[in-house]
């Protein structure tokens, strides 16, 4: 099969939205689990803090997530876009 | 230059060769070299069970060792046997079979490892209990051994049944296989090692409950190797199905992303459904009287530690069988390929993610069970948000799929 110049950077492109998307949610799913970790045990020592620690740990994963969030928007645009 | 296809099914079986035997060293040597360091500890902590610990760590790394031993024999095999018919179809069934065994045996060795170090840390404080601690290691270290065997009876398979008479797929089905066993198999021999090594520590800690820690133990690592024979299914299915009704593109590239999907998103439910169970066992022994209230927060745990590789055999079932339009069109396999790739790899982290705050859910229910309702609340809202990830990664996959 003869490949042309345009065909090659759409495959370019949603091979890169399958990495970026792929490769970008090994991180904050790691890291949103250790802060998942750290507030469980948290509780564990100190549970009358219990609210304040969920809402600690919710606003930490939050951020966390917005790597993930990256991927996801450039793994769209990829697909879609471009 | 044109190479003949008989080139291509000895270079395919020299390259599996090597794959077999250098990446199943890896885990090998670091299991072992966990278990030498451990004795090491043990040893300057109490130097006159110096022959027990010895002997307890030679044991533990032959154990470990037998990972790497398929990985040889395996690679042995693929030397001298001499690949079959000659078919581009061999060819590449060979080099899924070293990539099995060569990934495969990677998390055994590593899990292996970690009972004999526990052991023979456990020998330091209680040397009289070198029979308990011989039986729980050499039970645990057997249960992480499994995943390194499925790869072993998948390579074997690869190697000896004759395919060469099969359609044109089998050439991506055949490798889809042995890399979705040789990837999926990490995962779970690394969790099993985590409840076994715990089993052995908690031993020295509760040498009355040697029983039920090893009733724990079996149970968290059974659940830990399920992605691995998720890994198994989906290389079974792709090696004994019949493809030949598909177009050869892009249906080719949607089974080796297939074969990626569930293999690579099997890594991390693996090793996260492991890391609750270890704490399950550190737990029981802990405190034996909440092994009731532990058992359920590990079980719990460990499900949602297992989703992302579900969604990871999902993606692969439905690459496997939705019917594709015919098409020479380079973009369609490259979309289905990616797909998988997406989708394997966005489930490793929060497998791990997952599986890292159950384990510490675990722990501290064993320690402050009155918690254990919160605890269980606290685990399950943070293992949602950590699965947001992999369900980006689906989504992605299913776009790829469904929509380009």
């Amino acid at each position: 099969m003869a490949i042309e110049g345009a065909e090659l950077i759409k495959a370019a492109a949603f091979l890169g939205a399958g990495l970026a998307m792929g490769l970008g949610a090994i991180g904050p799913g790691v890291g949103e689990g250790m802060v998942g970790a750290k507030a469980c045990e948290a509780i564990g020592k100190n549970p009358e803090e219990a609210g304040l620690l969920t809402r600690t740990m919710l606003v930490g994963q939050a951020v966390s997530e917005s790597t993930g969030i990256y991927s996801l928007v450039v793994a769209l645009l990829l697909l879609f876009v471009v | 230059m044109s190479i003949e296809i008989e080139a291509w099914v000895k270079l395919a079986a020299f390259a599996g060769a090597g794959f077999s035997m250098g990446l199943g060293a890896i885990g090998a040597a670091v299991g072992e070299g966990y278990a030498a360091a451990k004795a090491n500890a043990a040893i300057s902590e109490k130097p006159d069970s110096s022959g027990d610990i010895v002997k307890m760590m030679l044991v533990g790394q032959a154990i470990a060792e037998t990972a790497a031993i398929f990985a040889l024999v395996i690679a042995v095999l693929l030397l001298f046997a001499g690949g079959g018919a000659v078919s581009i179809i061999t060819a590449s069934a060979l080099m899924g079979a070293g990539l099995s065994m060569g990934l495969g045996a990677i998390g055994s060795g590593v899990g292996a490892g970690l009972p004999a170090g526990q052991a023979c840390a456990g020998l330091a404080r209680q040397p009289e209990l070198s029979r308990n601690f011989t039986t729980t290691m050499l039970i645990g270290a057997a249960v992480s051994q499994t995943p390194a065997i499925f790869a072993m009876v998948i390579a074997f398979m690869l190697m000896f049944i004759n395919f060469a008479g099969g359609s044109l797929h089998m050439v991506a089905a055949l490798f889809g296989a042995g890399l979705c066993m040789g990837f999926g198999a990490i995962g779970s021999g690394v969790g099993s090692g985590f409840p076994a090594g715990e089993a052995c520590a908690g031993l020295a800690r509760q040498p009355a409950m040697g029983g039920q820690l090893t009733t724990n133990m079996l149970i968290g690592a059974a659940v830990s190797q399920t992605p691995a024979i998720f890994a198994m299914v989906v290389a079974f299915m792709l090696m004994f199905m019949n493809f030949s009704n598909l177009p050869l593109h892009p249906a080719s590239a949607a089974l080796l992303g297939a074969g990626l999907a569930t293999g690579l998103a099997a890594i991390g439910s693996g090793v996260g459904s492991g890391l609750a169970a270890g704490a399950g066992c550190e737990g029981w022994a802990r405190n034996p009287l909440t092994t009731g209230n532990v058992l359920v927060i590990m079980l719990v745990g460990q499900a949602v530690s297992q989703t992302p590789s579900i969604f990871g055999l999902l993606i692969s079932f439905v690459l496997m069988f939705k019917s594709y339009p015919a098409t020479e069109v380079f973009l369609a396999s490259t979309a289905v390929l990616s797909a998988g790739l997406c989708m394997g790899l966005g489930g490793i982290g929060s497998g791990v993610g997952n599986g890292m705050t159950a384990q510490s859910a675990v722990s501290w229910v064993a320690r402050n069970v009155e918690q254990e309702g919160v605890l269980m609340r606290t685990m399950l809202v943070g293992q949602a948000v950590s699965q947001s990830t992999a369900i980006y990664a689906m989504v992605i996959a299913l776009a790829l799929i469904f929509l380009v």
